[in-house]
């Protein structure tokens, strides 16, 4: 065994012995020149972007190879220079096909396992760098001189400025619209039929004196749709309360559960009945898909629930809700951001919120200045976007130019 | 107080989200990191919670209605032996123990007839919605039709002018529709988000 | 009651029969059915007849049984193909219940080319939260997954040495029933940009048609024609191609009771316009 290896050695440094030697002795290869090594712009800091300019005998390299100083810790000594060091220091960290002249290096971490990792780009600290050519028949070219690189946590992403904009715009467009509204300007909601037909449905199951089945999809309570899905759930649950209509919802999310109880617990305080609160309504069933929505028909089947509200994210399983519901003939209200699942909801259900129209529910339900005010600023943004998509594909079209585009791309 | 701690927290950590999101300094990508790892296990948290809701909404059930007795059994049973069958990594990971088998042959056709139960209601759902009532929706019954018809083997040229008709509606009406409804969403989405940061937004925690 | 409002009101049950019967008709009668090849299943093959010789992609197998009908053949055909060309395969699942599907699916194929776990193929295992993990996957695979599926060190196995993020794969084939398609879009491709292609079913296609448009995907598997497109380009019928005549027949049935009930629509229209009319003529 240790012969093995002592061959392997040997072998190794053989090969070391005789390729810089081959390279870097009479090769007819041209090296590649002018490599510049600079810190990858927008990044934490661990990364080098290598460029050069291509060999003179372009046509016959297969690969360029690009090696550089292994890292070494502080306390296993200062780091090693190019000035100190010999052929057999450097290490190979990859190589490009011939006509590519660039490469990044990046490596976070500092270690492999128990390890330390060579490969490892220290922040604000030097990694020196060379590249070399390679022919298709072995031939290698001399290495460039080395340089430096110096890789950089960066403070701030250039790359992101337009979302900040955006985001910025609209902020002050809200804070805006709500101080108008505050002062009583009049601000106009467009009538969203499945939102003004919440309480006729929440009637006519109390009429029926059969429940109401509130889900709220399948997502989690991370997503921005199940969100505004507790939004109605707040309401719907404030109107139960009033008329003592059983409100069944089951969830597929233990977070969501807790979030839907206190929801509906806080809606029943609010309508001045807590005493018809029953928090075994509110369960969790499975975080699977089809476990879930085949708990969920069943409870439709047995409970003849009269209106059903889905509000929320809603994969696959919106039409089989749909379905089952409209087979049990209750009234049927959804609302969803997914694009793939509206159809469907259009399809089998009474009513539907498209999209950020369930986002407008609260706004709609409360006609708080607080929330209307928001709104507004959101339709002049959407306004403004579709203004520069038209002039955009204008400007493109006629005059053949890119302004508008460069104005709303980051550099 | 009840209310102001949670919207301060909600206001902190959207406000650091938004920070990392323009920051990429390690610094900043690091706590990125661990406030991920929070969200994983405040996830891991409250499965027990979950899972007593279950057994409490099951038990309950079969004490109330005896004719759920039988499947509130099922479902006890069904989730102890799924726990006891994975309770080791090598009885979860070996091909032949009982918590493959489990999943082979019992939730893998279950879950399979669920999805494929979405055919028929898909069929059901056409054979009611697509109904030339106006002029829009003879459009859309049409163009459901063209579509549909790329799956039907039909003699060549038609089926090539077919597949190319589809691809032009899939990318560009289709697609117009799909950007605008994004475009809201998204721009909804962001101002939700900054309704909620502010507070503004605070019905999920049972409103005012 | 007049033969237009019959079959305008029928019970959707009998929907459900016929439907029922057009499936098994190609379990009766053998059926061939042409499939048209498209761009962006095309797209997809040709990027994983660049992953040969030791090159590494990562294939994500973010599906449950339910979806396993229509996504399993395409995960065959890519795994094979990438084993036939000697390339190297990393997979992971970041859907609760794909780990015992991509075991077993690795493990007999692998079987087939005589591929070794930890030197030719190495799959991660799942984790939850996809979103999180494909973050942590973009700084390193290490992070979500210290360990493989099988419990082996992940900086132990050969096939990890040098492989730490997106940055070592020539890209991603993530092939997913839900929301981690999104995500492999939102993070890995624009976040990491890492190149993405998915494998969708045929219900989620068209939701993820502007991505390709958009270039943020570079090819789309949609569905069970997709699986049988792939097949068929690789020259390798599996499931996929056995899917179509079920399909097609379905598909047709559909399109016959939408004919059907718009023939009964009309005539309803024109009966009820008959009978206005001969009542304002009174």
């Amino acid at each position: 065994m240790r012969l093995s290896g002592l061959f392997w050695i040997l072998l190794v440094l053989c090969a070391g012995f005789t390729g810089p030697a081959r390279g870097q002795g009479a090769s007819d290869l041209a090296p590649p020149t002018d490599l510049v090594a600079a810190d990858i712009p927008n990044d934490k800091g661990h990364g080098v972007q290598l460029t050069w300019e291509p060999s003179a005998d372009a046509s016959r390299v297969q690969f360029y190879e690009i090696y550089r100083l292994p890292y070494r810790p502080p306390d296993e000594g200062p780091p090693l220079r190019p000035e100190e060091t010999v052929d057999d220091d450097w290490m190979r960290v990859g190589a490009v096909a011939g006509g590519v002249t660039a490469y990044a290096q990046t490596e976070g971490n500092t270690t492999i396992g128990a390890e330390n990792n060579p490969l490892y780009v220290p922040r604000d600290a030097p990694t020196y760098y060379r590249v070399r050519a390679r022919a298709a028949d072995g031939t290698l070219s001399a290495f460039t001189p080395a340089v430096t690189g110096i890789a950089k946590g960066n403070w701030f992403h250039t790359q992101r400025v337009n979302v900040l904009v955006i985001a910025f715009v609209l902020g002050a467009l809200m804070l805006y619209f709500i101080q108008k509204a505050k002062r009583g300007e009049k601000i106009y909601i467009r009538p969203i039929p499945g939102l003004s037909r919440i309480d006729e449905a929440i009637g006519r199951a109390t009429e029926m004196g059969r429940p109401i089945l509130f889900v709220l999809g399948t997502g989690t309570a991370a997503e921005i749709a199940t969100l505004a899905g507790y939004t109605i759930l707040a309401r719907v649950a404030e109107k139960t309360a009033e008329y003592q209509t059983p409100l069944l919802v089951p969830v597929n999310d233990p977070v969501m559960m807790v979030m839907a109880k206190a929801t509906v617990k806080e809606a029943y305080l609010k309508a001045g009945r807590p005493d018809v609160y029953n928090p075994d309504n509110i369960f969790y069933i499975s975080a699977m898909q089809f476990p879930y929505v085949a708990a969920v028909n069943g409870l439709m089947l047995r409970e003849k629930t009269a209106t059903n509200f889905y509000m929320g994210v809603f994969h696959a399983e919106s039409l089989l809700l749909a379905e089952a519901g409209s087979i049990t003939g209750s009234i049927q209200i959804s609302g969803t951001d997914r694009v793939a699942q509206i159809p469907f909801f259009v399809a089998a259900t009474d009513y539907t919120l498209i999209g950020e129209e369930l986002y407008a529910a609260s706004a709609y339900l409360a006609q708080d200045p607080k929330l209307v005010g928001p709104l507004k600023a959101q339709d002049m943004v959407k306004a403004a976007i579709l203004m520069l998509a038209v002039l955009g594909v204008l400007e493109m079209t006629v005059f053949k130019t890119e302004w508008i585009r460069s104005l709303i791309t980051p550099h | 107080m009840k209310k102001q701690l949670p919207m301060f927290l909600v206001f902190l950590c959207g406000m650091i989200m938004i920070v990392q999101f323009v920051v990429p300094h390690e610094y900043s990508q690091t706590l990125f990191q661990h406030s991920q790892d929070f969200v994983i296990v405040i996830g891991v948290l409250a499965l027990p919670i979950g899972i007593y809701s279950l057994m409490k909404s099951t038990v309950t059930k079969a004490r109330r209605e005896p004719k759920e007795r039988l499947y509130s059994l099922i479902t006890i049973i069904g989730f102890a032996v799924m726990i006891i069958a994975g309770l080791k990594r090598d009885w979860f990971t070996s091909s032949t123990s009982l918590s493959s088998n489990l999943f082979n042959y019992i939730l893998v056709p279950a879950q399979a007839t669920l999805f494929s139960m979405l055919a028929f209601y898909i069929a059901s759902a056409a054979y009611r919605a697509f109904r030339a009532r106006t002029a829009l929706a003879a459009v859309l019954l049409i163009t459901a039709f063209v579509v549909m018809l790329r799956l039907i083997p039909m003699p060549e040229p038609l089926s090539t002018w077919n597949a190319e008709f589809v691809r032009w509606i899939l990318e560009v009406p289709n697609m117009a529709a799909k950007r605008a409804i994004l475009i809201g969403v998204g721009l909804g989405a962001v101002t939700y988000s900054i309704k909620l940061l502010l507070g503004i937004e605070r019905a999920y925690m049972g409103g005012d | 009651m007049p033969w237009y409002d019959r079959v305008l009101s029928i019970d959707r049950r009998w929907v459900y029969l016929i439907l029922g019967l057009a499936v098994v008709v190609p379990v009766i009668v053998e059926m061939h059915i042409p499939v048209t090849l498209s761009r962006e299943v095309q797209a997809v093959y040709d990027f994983v007849s660049e992953v040969r010789d030791g090159e590494l992609m990562l294939l994500a197998i973010d599906y449950d049984p339910s979806t396993m009908a229509e996504l399993h053949p395409m995960a065959e055909a890519i795994i094979r193909q990438v084993f036939e060309q000697n390339g190297h395969l990393l997979l992971s699942s970041l859907s609760q219940f794909g780990p015992a599907m991509t075991d077993e699916l690795i493990t007999r194929i692998a079987a087939d080319y005589g591929k070794v776990h930890g030197e030719d193929f190495v799959f991660l295992g799942y984790k939850p939260y996809p979103a999180i993990t494909i973050l942590a996957m973009g700084s390193d695979f290490r992070v979500p997954f210290p360990n493989d599926y099988y419990g082996n060190i992940v900086d132990e196995l050969p096939m990890m040495a040098g492989v730490h993020n997106f940055g070592d794969v020539r890209g991603v084939v993530a092939l997913a029933g839900g929301t981690a398609a999104d995500f492999w879009i939102i993070y890995g491709n624009a976040k990491f940009g890492v190149p993405v292609a998915l494998g969708v079913t045929g219900v989620m296609a068209s939701d993820y048609y502007p991505y390709l448009q958009a270039g943020q995907l570079f090819g789309l598997i949609p569905g069970i024609k997709g699986a049988a497109e792939y097949e068929q380009i690789a020259d390798r019928p599996g499931e996929g191609v056995r899917g179509i005549p079920y399909q097609t027949t379905s598909h047709a049935v559909i399109l016959c009771l939408i004919i059907v009930t718009n023939i009964a629509f009309f005539a309803k229209r024109a009966a009820t316009r008959r009978h206005s009319q001969a009542i304002s003529s009174l």
